[in-house]
Order: structure tokens, then C-alpha cells, then sequence
């Protein structure tokens, strides 16, 4: 019975999907106060349907029932039960009824922070959210009902993947989607601007804080994502390049430039068409992103299902949503106008490198992603394109950007006289340059990779001091609070997330170039020395789990004669599956990790009282990767708390026009 | 400066920076592509020498055998038509078992047999690596086309 309450509530919020996509959007063409009145009620009524709909789901996870199909494949009753409600969103299905919930959740978002945008213009938003939710509604109600049942219903349930039974997974898929299907909201702005022909930047004001809260959600989202890979996968990598990471890259990295391009729209009204294509560019890989992970075309851990009529579904909704708004843009665009001019040294110009170089950096992704499948696709081969390619191309294109990051920010808008900037950083080039050169000596080896990163990271470090000094020391007179106070947290924002910037490049940097990586044979009782540390394997013992049985090592670790800790590898095997499963056992710490995971029992004296292949690592400042990532995201979180985007911006038309005329 | 000797000025800086970034992209794919041979193509003499490629196909059956004092493994790959012994040191993935479908990256040796620097690893055991499946599925039927599902396997 809930099952099909669950299908009731999702049938009818189609319904009402498509009559939100339609009736404001005509009512805002023909002006009719009444038509465009209906929007806001029926994102509200949409969201709480498809949430009813989630809940049945959910609710049916919880009580094991097997006579659901979806449950029966991804469940099983010795799941302990915050990992059956977290098995809601770990199959295609009920991602996908996440994908939606997020969906009418922003467009809810939208309907209620939306009161002091013009109503045509809240309108079309809704409208547009409206109708992309009329695509996935009908892609899950006619491809992948969540709540079809089994009949028979099965006695017990296949159990979930074991590699998704982890508190990380809990959160990964609702952070990543939050982001992803949060810029379909800025999505929708642009095609909402673009159909009205007002883009200014009173436009450019409204859609910048759901970026950037889509962005700082996605940032989270995708570093859950790699933190679970590294210290799940069991093999200490923190990003492989895979197909599936990059999906979630490319939006992020188009999100990136959407974020700067939006800053100059905002601010100086230039860019306009370019911020246009990026809003469109970042949800379509966002789409792009769902297509390629859950269509089966990339079979992985997040591919469920290889059903053709699915792939062939989403693509087809990929072609509507993309060429659709592509030629809306190329319709509409020539009315958008091109905003202000300004010097070869500017703020501006050194956010639109930036702009080029993310682009072309997303660019290269893509054709790292999609060159192979094409290939495929026309049987001229098979060929895969592994992280060397990555590497080679990332390295020396985003390195000028994370530089001009430092000087971006203190360059002026409109003109900006090199030598004053010079004037302005050169103490933070000296003291970045001569930190980076002498510190790899302190942390034992000198390498050319290693200067380069740790230079690009006390560089953003010393920018942002220099800035904030200098604004600090350039405001009115008071004391340091009043001076802090000063500036509107969207500046703090700002420079929080580029010291996350550096954050990251630290981390990336010191694992990159001071790793120890070890694979040895080890008896019982032996000790192998690897860095600084000496790691002496105790054997494993048996241990039960709730719906496993596991055998946990014992390793012990020392420095210099004395034991600093002991480690408990696990090796499980899942009974509902009989699938094996490595559990990493990780010393955590601001300076590095000390990873040890188990391979398998080897020699012919059993399990317990025979070798193993023991896996050994040293990560130094490896945890600095996510830090910096979170810090990144609070850099956005605190962006939008600026009071400026909750102020009332609704202003007469004329006025607007008159703006944009004068520019 | 003029506006317009100012925006040809940028524009010319944009193609500059596009163009350099575009040969450094393309120079890289050119030089990093890996490409995938079944064991019958390898016994063809098809693939590359000092070049590495991947191999796929299943883990014969009883082919296993471990070196006594270091981590080194031996096993047989097969499409079913023709085997390619292989050698690899270091930790198998956990889903690596006889008679499954594995995918192995890494270079052939002057005696012909396979030495892998990278053994990958699925993420479920119900699951075929599609290119293992692939080769299984050319050496059985000739030449078939595979479909559009079969595609790269990634870890």
C-alpha cells in the first residue's frame, strides 16, 4: 500500500510539474498577472509530493519490503538501518527520486527567496525548473519506477554493495546533487533572462548566490566522493581520473568560471552572453554527468542498470535540454548586448583568463571522457585514457591560473598600472618564492614539482594576507573590529576560498612528491621498516559483524623503539553477497596518514597463522586535500550570507533599462 | 591605446593562450592513449612492443601460482581461443579470482608473456568487465560488432 501511495504521489506531482512548466510560462508571454500567479504554489506542491513519494520509498528500505523490486536488489534485512535508508538513494531508481527531490526542493527554494524579482521573471524560473522536472518525473515513472513490485516478493533481499555500506555514502550522493541539480537553477535564470531579453546586472545579482550555494554544495559533495575512494577502495588514491570523478569535475569546473563570470556581470556589466553560456554549459554537464554515470555507458560502482531504453531516454532529454537552450542563446543572445570595455591589465581581464583557461581545462576532460566511448561507439577500438594524460594536461594549465588567483583579486576594475601591482606583491612574490625554494630542504627531498606547488600555494597564502592587510589598513578609522566589520562578508567569502585554494595545493603537493607507498609479504611476527616508522604485523583474528564476517589484523607501530599506535586493518566478507570487501585502517593527522590495509592471506599455513600481503602507505599532509576542499565550500557559504542579496532589489523597469543604457 | 587596438590586443592574447593550451592538450592524448588487445590479437602479434596496452579476458581456472618469497603472481589470461601468461607484483583487487573476467595494463616481454604493472579492480562481483567480456565474445563469434554497453572499464 505505501508503495503505491509513493506512485500515486509521483504520478501527480508530473501533473503539476507540467503545469508548472506551462501556465506561468505563457501567463508571463501574454501578461496575465493570474497564469504567472500559479508558479509559486505549484513548485511548493510539487516538492511536497515528490518528497511524499521519497518518503514512501524510504519507508519501505526501513521495513525491509521485499515485495518492492528496488528494495529487494539493494537491501537486506541484516543492513543495519541507517544503511537501508541510505540504500534509498544507492540504486538508480531511488538516485534518480533524490536527483528529483533536490530538484523541486531548489525550485521550492527559489519560489519562496524569490519575492523581490519582477514577477514575469520568477515566472519563467519557475517555468523552466517546471519543465526540466516534467523530463525527469517522466524518465523515472516510465524507465525506472522506483516502487515496481516483485511478485512473488523475495524472502530476503540481495543486500546493498558493500563498498557503498559506509558513512561516507550516506552523504556523498545528497551533497554531489544538491550541487548538480543546483545549477539548474541558474540554468534557469539564464533562459528565464535570455526569453524576457533582460540581462543585466540586476540579473547577474539575482542568480550569483544560488551558484555559488550550488557550488559550494558540489565542492563538498565531490570531495566526500574522494575521500570515500581513499580510504575505501583500499588502494590510497584520493582521484583517479575515472570516468565517473570526472562527471562530476566538469560541472564543477564550469561552475568555477560561472562563479568569476557572474562577478564581472554583476559588477561591471561585461561578459554577458559568456555568463549566459556558462549558466547553460554547467547544467548541461550536469545532465551530461548523470547520462554518462547512470546510463550504464560507464559501468562502475555508480552504474546500476544497463537498460538501452534508459540511455536512450536520457540522451534524448540531453538533446532537448541542451540543443534547445543552445539555440535559444543563439536566438536571443544578440539582444543581451556586450557590456563595458576595459584594459589589458584589469580585473576584468585576468577573470576572463581564468574563464578560458577552467574552460579549456573542462574541455580537456571531456575529450579525455567522451573520446573513448566515441571510439567505442563506432567499433574503431578500444582505448582507454589513464591519469598520465590528466596530469600532463593539468599541471601546466592551471598552474597561470592559481597564479593570476593571487593577483586577480588586488588588481583593479577597468585599468590597472602594472607597476603599482608590483609595488603592491612584492613582498608576497619574495616571500613565497624563497619560502617555496628553501622548504622542500627542511622536508627532506628537493624536487622542481615540489617547488612549483608549494610556491603557487604560499603565493595564494601571501596574497591574501597582503589583501586583506591592505584593506584593512585602507578603511576608515576605528579599531580592527569596526575595520573587519567593514567589509561585506562576500569578501571574506572570497578570500576564504582561495586560502582553500592554497589548502589543497599543499595537500596535493606533499603527497605528490613525499609518499611512501609499500607492498610487502609479511609473516607473523615480522617487521618492515617503511619512512621513519617501523610497522610489525601481528597476525588476524576472526571477528563478527553485523552482516559480515571479518578477520582484523593487528599492526603496530613504532618510531625510533617506541609504539605510537596500533593499527586494525580489516578484510570482511558480506554474507548476503559473499563479496570481500578491504577496510584500510587509517592513523589520521595534520601532518599525514599512516595507511595500512590487508591484501590477502598467501603461503600455505591458512589465514590466521600464515603470511599476508600487507599493504603500507605514508600520505603526508594528505587530509590538507579535503580540508582545503571544505574550505573552499565555507568560502561560498559565507559569500552568499551577504546582506546585499537579501536586500529588496526589485526596482522599476525603466530604471533598469536606463542602467543598462548607460553602460 | 585605441579601444579597438586594445580588444584585437586581448583577442589576439585569448587565441594565443588557447592555441598553446590546445598542442599541449593534444600532445599529451596523442602520447598517453592506452589501447586494449584480446589475447587472440596479442597471439597475432597485433599489439604494440614497448608500448603499454591492456589486456582482457577471464583468469583460466587452476593458472594461479604465487612466487614463494616476494608478491609476485603468475595466472593465464583467456578469450577461450588463445591464453597469454601474465606476471604481476603487488596486492590482486579483492573481486580477482580463477574463471572471473579481469582487465591487466602493462607491456609484453621479449619471451612473450604479459608483465602487468596494474591489475584492475570492479566494483561488484556479479560483474563482467565489459572489456574481458568483449574478447570472450569476439574469440567465441569471429568478429562480431560489440555494443554500445561494452565499453572502457574503469577500476
Amino acid at each position: 500500500m505505501i508503495p503505491e501511495l509513493g506512485h500515486f504521489a509521483l504520478i501527480l506531482a508530473l501533473l503539476v510539474a507540467a503545469t508548472q512548466g506551462i501556465v506561468p510560462m505563457v501567463g508571463a508571454a501574454l501578461n496575465r498577472q493570474r497564469m504567472m500567479a500559479v508558479a509559486r504554489p505549484a513548485a511548493r506542491m510539487q516538492f511536497v509530493l515528490v518528497a511524499i513519494a521519497f518518503a514512501c520509498l524510504a519507508w519501505s528500505f526501513a521495513s525491509n519490503d521485499f515485495s518492492v523490486q528496488n528494495v529487494a536488489s539493494n537491501s537486506n534485512s541484516e543492513l543495519p538501518l541507517h544503511y537501508r535508508i541510505a540504500a534509498t538513494w544507492g540504486s538508480h531508481e531511488g538516485s534518480l527520486l533524490l536527483w528529483a527531490l533536490m530538484l523541486t526542493g531548489w525550485s521550492c527554494a527559489v519560489s519562496a527567496f524569490s519575492r523581490n524579482l519582477p514577477d514575469a521573471l520568477a515566472a519563467r524560473v519557475l517555468s523552466v525548473m517546471g519543465l526540466i522536472s516534467v523530463g525527469f518525473l517522466l524518465f523515472l515513472l516510465f524507465t525506472s519506477n522506483p516502487f515496481a513490485r516483485l511478485i512473488p516478493p523475495a524472502p530476503e533481499g540481495r543486500d546493498l554493495n558493500p563498498l557503498l555500506q559506509d558513512p561516507g555514502m550516506v552523504f556523498h550522493p545528497p551533497l554531489l546533487y544538491m550541487g548538480y541539480v543546483g545549477f539548474s537553477v541558474a540554468f534557469a535564470f539564464a533562459l528565464a533572462a535570455l526569453i524576457g531579453g533582460r540581462l543585466d546586472a540586476t540579473w547577474a545579482r539575482w542568480s550569483r548566490p544560488w551558484t555559488t550555494v550550488a557550488w559550494a554544495f558540489l565542492t563538498t559533495g565531490i570531495a566526500l566522493g574522494s575521500g570515500w575512494a581513499y580510504y575505501t577502495l583500499g588502494w590510497g588514491g584520493w582521484w583517479f581520473w575515472d570516468p565517473v570523478e570526472n562527471a562530476s569535475f566538469m560541472p564543477w569546473l564550469t561552475g568555477t568560471a560561472l562563479i568569476h563570470s557572474l562577478a564581472v556581470t554583476e559588477k561591471r556589466g561585461a561578459f554577458r552572453s559568456w555568463t549566459v553560456l556558462l549558466a547553460i554549459l554547467a547544467f548541461s554537464l550536469s545532465l551530461l554527468g548523470t547520462f554518462l554515470v547512470r546510463s550504464g555507458v560507464l559501468t562502475s560502482v555508480h552504474a546500476f542498470a544497463t537498460d538501452p531504453a534508459r540511455g536512450v531516454f536520457i540522451l534524448a532529454f540531453l538533446a532537448i535540454v541542451i540543443g534547445g537552450s543552445l539555440a535559444l542563446f543563439a536566438w536571443r543572445a544578440g539582444s543581451v548586448g556586450l557590456g563595458g570595455s576595459f584594459a589589458l591589465v584589469s580585473r576584468e581581464s585576468m577573470l576572463l583568463a581564468n574563464n578560458i583557461v577552467l574552460i579549456v581545462a573542462m574541455a580537456s576532460v571531456l575529450l579525455g571522457t567522451l573520446y573513448p566511448l566515441f571510439l567505442d561507439a563506432l567499433d574503431l577500438g578500444k582505448i582507454s585514457v589513464g591519469p598520465p594524460y590528466f596530469e600532463a594536461v593539468f599541471y601546466p594549465l592551471l598552474a597561470p591560473a592559481v597564479f593570476l588567483m593571487g593577483v586577480g583579486p588586488i588588481a583593479r576594475w577597468n585599468r590597472t598600472a602594472v607597476p603599482e601591482l608590483a609595488a603592491r606583491l612584492k613582498w608576497a612574490l619574495a616571500v613565497a618564492l624563497v619560502s617555496a625554494l628553501l622548504l622542500p630542504f627542511v622536508l627532506g627531498r628537493w624536487s622542481p614539482l615540489v617547488v612549483v606547488g608549494l610556491f603557487l600555494a604560499l603565493w595564494l597564502f601571501a596574497t591574501t594576507a597582503v589583501n586583506l592587510w591592505q584593506r584593512l589598513r585602507g578603511s576608515h578609522r576605528g579599531n580592527l573590529r569596526a575595520r573587519l566589520a567593514a567589509n561585506p562578508p562576500s569578501y571574506y567569502g572570497m578570500l576564504l576560498a582561495h586560502f582553500g585554494v592554497g589548502v589543497f595545493i599543499v595537500g596535493v603537493t606533499l603527497v605528490k612528491g613525499y609518499e611512501i607507498e609499500r607492498d610487502v609479504r609479511l609473516d607473523v611476527g615480522q617487521r618492515v621498516a617503511v619512512g621513519p616508522y617501523e610497522f610489525a604485523f601481528l597476525g588476524v583474528t576472526p571477528a563478527p559483524g553485523p552482516n559480515y564476517r571479518a578477520l582484523v589484523g593487528t599492526v603496530e607501530v613504532r618510531q625510533d623503539g617506541r609504539l605510537i599506535e596500533t593499527l586494525h586493518p580489516e578484510k570482511r566478507i558480506y554474507n548476503a553477497s559473499g563479496q570481500t570487501m578491504t577496510i584500510a585502517a587509517i592513523d589520521t593527522g595534520i601532518s599525514g596518514d599512516r595507511y595500512v590495509s590487508l591484501g590477502e592471506a598467501i603461503g600455505g599455513d591458512g589465514a590466521i597463522a600464515g603470511a599476508w600481503s600487507v599493504r603500507i602507505y605514508l600520505k603526508p599532509f594528505v587530509d590538507w586535500i579535503w580540508l582545503g576542499a571544505f574550505v573552499m565550500a565555507l568560502g561560498g557559504f559565507v559569500a552568499v550570507s551577504d546582506r546585499r542579496y537579501r536586500l529588496a532589489v526589485r526596482r522599476r523597469l525603466g530604471a533598469l533599462a536606463g542602467a543598462a543604457a548607460a553602460e | 591605446m585605441k579601444p579597438r587596438t586594445r580588444r584585437f590586443g586581448w583577442i589576439a592574447g585569448g587565441l594565443a593562450l588557447l592555441g598553446v593550451a590546445t598542442a599541449l592538450v593534444l600532445n599529451a592524448f596523442q602520447s598517453n592513449l592506452v589501447f586494449f588487445f584480446t589475447p587472440s590479437q596479442v597471439a597475432a602479434d597485433e599489439a604494440p612492443r614497448g608500448r603499454p596496452f591492456r589486456i582482457g579476458g577471464m583468469v583460466e581456472a587452476g593458472s594461479l601460482t604465487r612466487d614463494r618469497d616476494s608478491l609476485t603472481v603468475h595466472f593465464r589470461v583467456t578469450d577461450t581461443a588463445r591464453t597469454i601468461p601474465v606476471s604481476y607484483t603487488g596486492l590482486l583487487p579483492d573481486l580477482f579470482k580463477e574463471g572471473k573476467g579481469v582487465v591487466a595494463q602493462g607491456s609484453l616481454a621479449a619471451d612473450g608473456s604479459f608483465h602487468a604493472t596494474e591489475v584492475l579492480a570492479k566494483h561488484d562481483a556479479n560483474y563482467m568487465p565489459p572489456q574481458a567480456q568483449a574478447a570472450i565474445d569476439k574469440a567465441r563469434q569471429g568478429m562480431t560488432m560489440p555494443s554500445l554497453h561494452e565499453t572502457k572499464a574503469d577500476r
